[in-house]
C-alpha cells in the first residue's frame, strides 16, 4: 500500500529539506500513517547501509598527477613552483611542522591524538581562508585600516605595517583559530608569492629567528615583546628573513 | 587553456581543485568504473579550466559537478548509448541486470550495494550519489542536473525505492510492480 501524501513529502522530510511549517504538517500525518512511519525507518536503514559501505571513491593518485601536469604546462614562469593540488595540504603540513618544532605540542605526549586534532584545525583554518567572502578577513593596503580592524577584534594589539617601499606590499589580514585560540594573520605580497605572518600572544621570552622548510614551504619564527610571529610562504627564505627584519625593527 | 592567467589559475586552484574527489566520485558512479572515470574526470577538469573565466563565483562544487555530469553523459552517448536508452525501460533494466541471483552471488554487503546502485538507471543513480555520497542539497542537485527541485525529490523517491527493492530478495518483482 502506498500513501500519496508520503510520496510528495516523505523524501523532503527525510532529507531535512522541508520548511518548518511543512515539516510539522508531515509530522502530524506521521502519527496516523503506519506506511510513512515504516518507510522512514526503511530509508534510515538504507542510508545507514550506504554510509557503512563507504562507497565514496576519492580521486586516484594518477588522476591528481594528470590534472597537475596540464595546469603546470600553462603556468607562467613567475608562478609558484609548488604542486598546485597539494598547495594547501603542504601549507597545512608546514604549519603543523612549525607548531611541533616550536614545542607547543608536548614532545610525544599524546602526540598522535593531539597532532591529528591540531592538523585538522590548521587545515580547516587554511581552507576557510581560501573561501571567497571569508567573514573574518580584511583586504586593504592601508595599515591604519587593517590595524583598526584587528584592534576591534583582538584582545591584544598587533603591529601592522605596510612595507611596500621595501617590496612587501600589505594585502590585508584575517583572523584564524589555531589550537582554539585566535591568531592574527597578516598577508603580504611579494612578486609571485603571498606571505602569511601568523601572530599570537605568548609568555615566552624573546628569541632570534628560527627557520625551516617543509615540502618547499619556508617558515621563519621569532618572538618579540610577548608576541610570537611565524611567517610562512613559498617565497625564498631570504625574503622571509628580510620581512622579519622589517617587522622586528618597526615593532 | 593557455589563456588562464596567474590570478585565474590561483582562483582555479583555490575554488575548483578542492573538488577533484567529488568530480571523480560522480564520474565513477555514472560510468560504473574507475578507469573510464579517470579519463572523463580529467577531461571535465580541463573543460572546467577552459570555462573558468565564465565562472563568476557561487558554488564551485556544483559548477564543477555540472561539467563532470555533462562530460559523462556525452561520453556515455558516444561509447555506451544502450545504457542511456534503457533508462526509461526500468522493468526491463531490472530484469536484465539486478536479479536476486546476481545480488546473492555478491559476497558482502558493500558489493551488493555497489551492484544494486550500478543497476539503477543513470538519472536515478546520479541523484542518489549526489545526495547520499556527496551530501548535496536538493538545490545543489537541481543545479548540477538541470532538473527542477520537485523532480529531484521524486527522482530520489523512485531511486531509493528501486535500490531498496533491488537489495531485498524479492527485489526485481517488487520494483517492477511499483514502476
Amino acid at each position: 500500500m502506498r500513501c500519496d501524501f508520503a510520496d510528495s513529502l516523505l523524501q523532503g522530510y527525510f532529507d531535512g529539506e522541508l520548511s518548518g511549517r511543512r515539516a510539522s504538517e508531515f509530522e502530524r500525518h506521521l502519527r496516523h500513517c503506519v506506511h510513512c512511519a515504516t518507510e522512514l525507518v526503511d530509508l534510515d536503514l538504507l542510508r545507514d547501509r550506504l554510509q557503512l559501505a563507504q562507497l565514496y571513491e576519492p580521486a586516484t593518485a594518477s588522476l591528481r598527477r594528470k590534472i597537475n601536469a596540464p595546469l603546470h604546462a600553462i603556468a607562467p614562469t613567475t608562478a609558484a613552483s609548488q604542486p598546485l593540488l597539494w598547495h594547501w595540504l603542504a601549507a597545512a603540513a608546514a604549519l603543523l611542522f612549525v607548531a611541533i618544532v616550536l614545542g607547543r605540542v608536548g614532545p610525544r605526549l599524546h602526540i598522535d591524538d593531539y597532532q591529528a586534532e591540531l592538523a585538522g584545525e590548521i587545515v580547516d583554518a587554511y581552507v576557510r581562508s581560501l573561501q571567497p567572502g571569508h567573514m573574518n578577513s580584511i583586504a586593504s593596503n592601508d595599515e591604519r585600516v587593517v590595524k583598526g580592524w584587528f584592534d576591534a577584534k583582538l584582545k591584544f594589539a598587533i603591529p601592522v605595517r605596510d612595507f611596500a617601499n621595501d617590496g612587501f606590499a600589505l594585502q590585508g589580514g584575517r583572523l584564524d583559530v589555531v589550537e582554539g585560540r585566535s591568531v592574527a594573520v597578516l598577508v603580504y605580497a611579494r612578486p609571485g608569492h603571498l606571505i602569511n605572518v601568523f601572530i599570537w600572544r605568548t609568555r615566552e621570552p624573546d628569541t632570534s629567528a628560527r627557520t625551516g622548510s617543509r615540502q618547499g614551504f619556508q617558515w621563519v619564527d621569532w618572538r618579540k615583546g610577548k608576541m610570537e610571529f611565524c611567517a610562512v610562504s613559498d617565497a625564498d627564505r631570504v625574503d622571509l628573513e628580510q620581512l622579519h627584519q622589517l617587522i622586528d625593527s618597526s615593532a | 587553456m593557455s589563456e588562464l592567467g596567474v590570478e585565474d589559475r590561483a582562483r582555479f586552484e583555490q575554488l575548483v581543485l578542492p573538488h577533484v574527489d567529488a568530480a571523480f566520485n560522480l564520474a565513477r558512479w555514472l560510468l560504473r568504473g574507475r578507469t573510464d572515470a579517470e579519463d572523463v574526470a580529467q577531461e571535465a577538469l580541463l573543460r572546467a579550466c577552459r570555462f573558468f573565466r565564465g565562472f563568476h563565483g557561487g558554488d564551485a562544487r556544483a559548477w564543477l559537478l555540472q561539467i563532470v555530469r555533462n562530460t559523462c553523459y556525452t561520453w556515455l552517448e558516444k561509447n555506451r548509448p544502450m545504457e542511456l536508452s534503457m533508462e526509461f525501460d526500468e522493468e526491463l533494466h531490472l530484469q536484465t541486470c539486478a536479479t536476486p541471483e546476481t545480488l546473492a552471488i555478491a559476497s558482502d554487503d558493500r558489493k551488493r550495494l555497489i551492484l544494486a546502485l550500478e543497476t539503477l538507471p543513470p538519472r536515478f543513480r546520479e541523484v542518489l550519489v549526489l545526495r547520499e555520497l556527496e551530501g548535496c542539497s536538493y538545490k545543489e542537485i537541481a543545479a548540477i542536473t538541470s532538473i527542477p527541485i520537485g523532480t529531484v525529490m521524486s527522482s530520489l523517491s523512485r531511486a531509493r525505492r528501486q535500490l531498496y527493492s533491488a537489495l531485498t530478495n524479492s527485489g526485481h518483482k517488487e520494483a517492477a510492480r511499483e514502476v
